[in-house]
């Protein structure tokens, strides 16, 4: 039970991060880890005590492996993570053209 | 002619998938095929609409049989509620998109712009068919990343900041929605929506389970901009070219929030007090606070953007009362006129409001401005977009015979049925604000003469432009009819029909 609160919590640290981080490039961190919290929760959710790798061999009996769902659910949020976080880096990246600054205070166009 | 649910996802995919190859070498592709997909999958909903289909059609992903009852491939469902939205996503999609290709000449990337667009539409249609929770994650990230980056594309201060804004919350909610599927998973074994629903209907309300039930309520709602969660829409709606704008208040927070939210309450977790309340709160709050924040705008897409929390805030309790009085075994006639108001007003909302921000697209394409102090005495040079105005403005303020006014009425009709006197009261007050706010729009923009006068820095709008307005100004009086029983039969009640009978979900999915 424990390694799923400090999962939690890592996710709680990566919230934290972009709350009250002012540059956008540490905002994007943040954004990381709160990301990288849920693969690791959904990776251990699969995990069985002493578990294989799912591959079906002959010469065993009865073996016990690890759930490979969460696996590929892992894999294809790794992805689309990459997809996020790329494009959030790319308008940080415009955005300090434009404003000639990374600092998310100075950048307050708009209002109301 | 049989039935694919498959090519709603897979005819946007190839589109902009081609898009950006062959539109490079061939001129006019992207506006073609772009808005052939779009009309093709509007005729198609409309098709089956007209000759019916064996409801609940599912396609099995690669074919996979279920094993012993357990489901093992992905599931695409066709049934009455998933029909009924994608109906609303494809004739709004096909009429932004035939408006864009008179509006959109003044951006340079045409190519990208239509294939984000076809991207957009492939993860809602997604979104709404998928029956594997996981799946609604990814076509969700599909259409929301889409859409962030048709929010940036102007690329200029104000679009790259409400993008970066709306890219962080719209970030958050995801990992929310992503935590709490890891969370269901965890608790049932199964991703498959009518698996999780059969294998929760014997189990308690666990702590774990409340706790899912929280975070997807979050998600979703920061999808859905419900109130407190709304600080990105207004941004984020008012910065994104036009048509985009018409496509993300008009279907995207419908089609990723408040559909998610209502299949997932109503057909996967059981109903409980609690829940129906926290829902019904949301959708008060967003009613009214959302109306108040309309008050003081002056930027003509702000104001629409506020307006579109509040109307939604109206989907919310029309479909919560329903909620509230299916758990209270009450009524049931009084419980589908809820739902089936919630849902009416939900295809309204997306048409009139589409209309209104496709019209503020006219209004800058023309005036080169959208502040409504700068503008004025429009009704003599932009006939078409002042009479549409008008009548979308009369819709959503609820003036009969437009279709406003009979999904408000059947909603205020059940709320007070249902004894909710105070949500009744509620409505109607936000209804006489949303008048007045909308009376403002009409005559700083086209009556308010001023001695200078606004000129026009272009004199008249392309066909595409008023052929989208003008269509949409006719569904605003036309779709009033739904009221009627005949065509009540028809469109709303199947997809009531669904709401209603909430176990029957899992049993219809899992038997077939």
């Amino acid at each position: 039970m424990t390694v799923y609160i400090m999962c939690f919590i890592l996710f709680l640290v990566g919230l934290y991060g972009v709350l009250t981080r002012r540059n956008m490039i540490k905002i994007v961190i943040g954004f990381s880890i709160m990301e990288f919290s849920c693969f690791l929760f959904l990776a251990m959710i699969g995990y069985i005590e002493n578990g294989l790798a799912p591959i079906l061999k002959e010469e065993m009996e009865n073996p016990v492996y690890v759930d490979p769902l969460p696996q590929a659910m892992v894999l294809t949020a790794i992805v689309i993570g990459l997809a996020t976080t790329a494009l959030l880096l790319a308008i940080a990246i415009r955005i300090y053209k434009k404003y000639g600054t990374f600092d998310i205070r100075k950048v307050n166009e708009l209002k109301g | 002619m049989e039935l694919i649910p498959a090519l709603y996802i897979i005819l946007p995919l190839l589109g902009a998938f081609l898009i950006p190859i062959v539109g490079h070498f061939v001129k006019g592709f992207q506006k073609t095929l772009s808005v052939l997909i779009t009309l093709f999958l509007v005729v198609y909903s409309v098709w089956f609409y007209v000759v019916g289909y064996d409801a609940p059609a599912v396609t099995k992903v690669g074919g996979w049989e279920a094993v012993k009852g357990i489901p093992i491939a992905i599931y695409l469902v066709y049934d009455g509620l998933s029909a009924f939205i994608l109906l609303t996503v494809n004739l709004i999609a096909f009429l932004s998109t035939f408006y864009a290709m008179g509006y959109i000449k003044r951006f340079t990337a045409e190519n990208n712009f239509y294939a984000l667009l076809c991207l957009m539409i492939a993860g809602m249609n997604g979104v709404v068919l998928s029956g594997d929770i996981f799946n609604i994650y990814v076509f969700l990230e599909i259409a929301v990343i889409a859409s962030y980056a048709l929010v940036a594309f102007g690329t200029e201060k104000r679009e790259l900041e409400a993008s970066f804004k709306y890219q962080v919350l719209g970030g958050i909610a995801s990992l929310l929605i992503l935590f709490a599927v890891g969370l269901l998973y965890w608790q049932t074994q199964t991703l498959n929506l009518a698996d999780i629903s059969a294998i929760l209907q014997y189990e308690d309300q666990s702590t774990a389970l409340i706790f899912t039930e929280v975070l997807l309520i979050v998600g979703f709602g920061l999808k859905a901009a419900m109130i407190p969660f709304h600080a990105w829409l207004p941004d984020a709606h008012s910065s994104a070219p036009s048509p985009i704008s018409a496509m993300l208040s008009g279907v995207l927070i419908k089609a990723v929030g408040v559909y998610a939210l209502i299949r997932l309450f109503f057909n996967i977790f059981t109903i409980t007090y609690e829940l129906t309340l926290v829902i019904i709160v949301l959708g008060t709050l967003s009613m009214v606070i959302g109306v108040l924040l309309a008050i003081g705008q002056w930027d003509l897409k702000r104001l629409l953007a506020y307006h579109s929390i509040s109307q939604m805030g109206y989907v919310v309790i029309g479909v919560g009362i329903g909620m509230m009085i299916i758990f209270e075994d009450g009524n049931r006639t009084v419980a589908a006129l809820s739902i089936a108001g919630g849902l009416f007003h939900l295809i309204n909302h997306a048409v009139f409001k589409g209309l209104l921000f496709l019209d503020a697209g006219a209004i800058e394409y023309l005036a080169g401005t959208r502040n409504l102090k700068e503008l004025g005495g429009l009704s003599r040079k932009m006939p078409v977009t002042s009479s549409t105005s008008l009548g979308a403005s009369m819709a959503i303020s609820g003036v009969p015979p437009f279709n406003g006014f009979f999904s408000k009425l059947l909603i205020i009709i059940a709320a007070v049925r249902a004894e909710f006197y105070l949500l009744a009261a509620l409505a109607v007050f936000v209804n006489f604000v949303t008048l007045g706010s909308f009376m403002k729009f009409i005559r700083y923009a086209f009556f308010n003469l001023k001695e200078s006068g606004v000129s026009l820095i272009k004199l008249r709008l392309p066909f595409s432009m008023k052929f989208s307005m003008i269509t949409m100004v006719i569904l605003c009086v036309l779709m009033s009819l739904m009221v009627f029983p005949f065509f009540r039969e028809i469109l709303l009640n199947p997809a009531v029909d669904v709401l209603m009978n909430t176990g029957e979900y899992a049993s219809k999915i899992i038997g077939s």
